[in-house]
């Protein structure tokens, strides 16, 4: 279920203030960027206590560590040898050593701070116990690592929907009430079901009945050495999990789009430039979409968002490898590290997004000025 | 909008055939949560669920419903069971003067199937105080073949599985048992019998030897089609699970999107009316609670907290009162603050609450009552959603947890398919109904939407 998001701009018209248009535009940036930065910071260490249950966390792994080296001590032949008090000291170390590596010798609360701190300087430091692919065991690479994944598939469902869905409902609110637009609105009802339900229809098709598309994964193993049969094969297993996403929001898409472009175009001033006879190309770009704008570049600003944050069951049905993946993986670890770095980064560009739409609206919308 | 015109809207939904199928579909659902409810109380479902071997025997393994057959030429046979109390079966007793004494069972079954079973199962007690007693078996096909099936002595609980006898496997032609007692012998094409139709018999002859000894055996065929829903990889009949589906997706579904719309519509009516800090306080919220990723927060606390569906609830309330709804709704009420009658009604002395509640809530309802029907798909399949990834709650079996079982169990691979469309078609059954009939309300409750 994706959190609705309305773009909040400051924006209220009042009567002109005193100051000129610099003081004001300063003034309004500065308050909009601290007010947006606490934001984050809460949001942020709201996210790290309860990635750790509020130290809960702690406990557990605590209780895993002790579990693991004790279970590794008794199976290494090389320690039964020896007295059981030197055993029994040196376990204690060994798990004294692991706890220390993780940082469960200090105190939660400090701790929750320090996470506080390094993600806000984006400094994400080591997963706890993920790697990413080469090994490595820093967040920012295992992130990295799975972008693309998520980009490739994400994006282009995503920007496909949004562009697709944006001039079929322009097209439909031309031929208001025709029969395409009553098929739309009776197909908008399918939007309540979410991609990865579409997913298991898809799979269960053109998978497991056709055997046309594979069932999930990124590529065919063994990996295709050649470029060309690469991204072929690549292409072939985002067949299936870009379509479900598509076709879980495609029709409502168009209904709303549609709707808010009919609102649109029973403005007065739309009537009046019909009435002057101007064609209906230039009604629409000069009368509808114009006015229209800063609605869409929201849209288009938070669809670009959403690409970031991956699909999480969608692409554990299909066992894509992408961020959503490595994230319900995480939680799965009690990896905070990981939790924290996808949450700050979402968190960083959401703001960035919030705070830059401000200043577009008012770039192409007249009747709009920042910080008024 | 005054209560006369509330009614008038609610007439008018008659006027949309999408809403009243939604609503059809939605009474039905309620009926069936409630007659589930009713005759499979919470304990007993549980049991039916999570009850172990002992509940699950007599069904076989992933096969699909009997109504399969309906829609097949070759008939898939059937389960049964034959004991004591259903079938045919007739015990004799010998008694010997030495104390000893032969038990004679002998199970007689019709079979008008096109295909072999699954397994045929005997599960034996016997009572003995030295000596187990011994039991010997013997088939009779209907063409009157006699196969001597095993000979085995009875431990006070035994289970014989046909499949399982190797001894009997390599006698037969290394056919398989399950197979091989029901293939008839003259088949065009020894590499697919057909099963011979007609009257099958076991005899077991049992003998004991001791005085008071006793031996009983309940006779299980396992067919390739049972029950109304078919059996998931425990044996389990999955109708207990959809049935039990509906009262929890409604429950969840509804609480739910009540929950969060009520709560959202009465905290932005309070922001917008005391305005300032209470206000900025609600919208601060707000945005944190965006920047907060939603689905990610509660698979945490699936993973780390607890699962029960209660807490999940809870928790999913939660995070959905400080959205864009409560922004969309605080507009309205800041638009509605400053009309006349509410002036009004400051001019009379009414107090706060009596203001939010009896004049800013009531003019909320038109845009409410959609929105509470439009949210409660997104609430249903966000219960199967989280149920997918594992956290579903550990007890009450839902439709979700079925997904997620045939999910992890390859049922997709292994074709079948019966295990997750059940499921799957219930639940697109059940959020298209609360769909249609939310989009219709939405058309009648705010008519500048309305088509030509």
């Amino acid at each position: 279920m994706a959190v609705e998001v309305q773009a909040a701009p400051g924006v209220q018209k009042k009567k002109k203030s005193s100051t000129g248009t610099f003081g004001r535009v300063g003034r309004y940036t500065v308050t909009r960027l601290v007010t947006l930065f606490f934001t984050m910071v809460v949001g942020v260490y709201l996210t790290i206590l309860i990635a750790n249950m509020g130290g809960y966390v702690d406990t557990i792994m605590k209780a895993q560590i002790r579990e693991n080296t004790t279970m590794a001590f008794m199976s290494n032949k090389g320690y039964q040898k020896m007295d059981t008090a030197t055993r029994a000291k040196l376990l204690e170390e060994t798990i004294t050593q692991q706890e220390e590596r993780l940082g469960l010798n200090t105190p939660f609360m400090v701790r929750s701070f320090r996470y506080l701190g390094n993600a806000l300087t984006l400094n994400l430091g080591d997963a706890q116990s993920m790697t990413a692919d080469n090994g490595s065991k820093q967040v920012r690479l295992i992130i990295l690592g799975r972008l693309p994944a998520t980009l490739l598939l994400m994006g282009t469902s995503e920007l496909f929907l949004f562009f697709s869905t944006l001039f079929l409902a322009l097209a439909l609110s031309r031929h208001y009430g025709s029969l395409w637009d009553k098929l739309t609105i009776a197909l908008s009802p399918t939007s309540t079901v979410p991609p990865w339900f579409y997913g298991i229809f898809l799979i269960l098709i053109f998978a497991a009945v056709l055997h046309i598309l594979p069932f999930g994964g990124l590529t065919d193993t063994p990996v295709p050495t050649n470029p060309f049969l690469f991204a072929l094969s690549v292409l072939k297993h985002m067949t299936l999990p870009a379509l479900s996403l598509i076709l879980a929001s495609f029709f409502l898409s168009i209904y709303n789009w549609r709707t808010f472009f009919l609102i649109y175009s029973s403005e007065d001033y739309v009537e009046m430039a019909k009435a002057k006879g101007l064609t209906a190309r230039n009604i629409e770009r000069r009368y509808i979409l114009r006015p229209t704008l800063p609605t869409i570049i929201t849209q288009f600003a938070l669809t670009l968002i959403t690409v970031w944050q991956g699909a999480i069951i969608t692409e554990t049905v299909f066992l894509w490898p992408g961020l959503g993946r490595t994230l319900y993986t995480a939680i799965g670890f009690y990896d905070t590290p990981v939790i924290v770095g996808t949450t700050i980064i979402y968190a960083y560009l959401l703001a960035l997004t919030v705070f830059v739409l401000d200043f577009v609206y008012a770039l192409v919308d007249p009747r709009v000025k920042v910080g008024e | 909008m005054t209560m006369n015109n509330f009614k008038k809207s609610l007439q008018e939904i008659a006027r949309y055939p999408s809403a009243i199928v939604g609503a059809v579909v939605i009474l039905i659902l309620i009926g069936v949560a409630i007659y589930t409810m009713i005759t499979i109380p919470y304990q007993k479902a549980i049991v039916l669920w999570r009850g172990g071997e002992d509940v699950w025997y007599q069904n076989p393994k992933t096969v699909p419903p009997e109504w399969f057959n309906l829609f097949t030429k070759k008939k898939e046979p059937i389960s049964f069971v034959i004991n004591t109390q259903k079938g045919n079966l007739t015990r004799t007793i010998n008694t010997h003067s030495d104390g000893s004494s032969t038990i004679t069972l002998t199970y007689k079954f019709d079979y008008q199937f096109d295909d072999f079973p699954q397994d045929i199962a005997l599960y034996f007690n016997s009572k003995y105080v030295q000596k187990q007693p011994f039991a010997s078996l013997e088939w009779t096909t209907p063409d009157g073949r006699k196969i001597q099936v095993a000979n085995f002595a009875v431990p006070a609980q035994f289970t014989y599985r046909v499949s399982q006898d190797s001894v009997l496997q390599t006698k037969l032609y290394g056919v398989d048992p399950e197979i091989a007692l029901f293939a008839d012998p003259k088949s065009p094409d020894p590499k697919n019998p057909i099963p011979i139709k007609g009257t099958y018999q076991l005899v077991i002859t049992g003998i004991t030897w001791e005085k008071n000894s006793d031996i009983s055996a309940e006779f299980v065929f396992l067919g390739q089609v049972a029950g109304l829903a078919g059996t998931d990889f425990y044996r389990r009949d999955l109708m207990v699970a959809l049935l039990w589906g509906v009262p929890v997706a409604l429950a969840f579904g509804l609480i739910a999107s009540v929950g969060t719309s009520v709560l959202t519509m009465i905290i932005a009516a309070i922001g917008a009316w005391y305005g300032r800090w209470v206000d900025g306080l609600i919208q601060r919220i707000t945005e944190v609670n965006l920047v907060l990723p939603f689905l990610p927060i509660l698979i945490m606390i699936g993973t780390l907290f607890s699962r029960s569906i209660w807490v999940i609830l809870g928790a999913t309330v939660a995070l959905s009162i400080f959205t864009g709804q409560i922004k969309a709704y605080r507009a309205i009420f800041m638009q509605v603050k400053e009309t006349t009658y509410i002036e009004a009604a400051k001019a009379y002395g009414a107090s706060n609450w009596r203001i939010i509640s009896l004049y800013l809530i009531p003019r909320m309802i038109p845009t409410l009552i959609p929105n509470l029907v439009l949210s409660v798909p997104s609430f249903v399949f966000l219960e199967a959603s989280l149920a997918v990834l594992g956290l579903g709650d550990p007890t009450l079996p839902t439709w979700g947890k079925i997904i997620d079982d045939a999910f992890n169990y390859g049922a997709l691979y292994k074709g079948l398919y019966y295990w997750i469309l059940e499921p799957a078609v219930l639940l697109m059954i059940t959020g298209l109904a609360f769909a249609l009939l939310g989009f219709a309300l939405d058309r009648i409750f705010n008519p500048r939407l309305r088509e030509a």
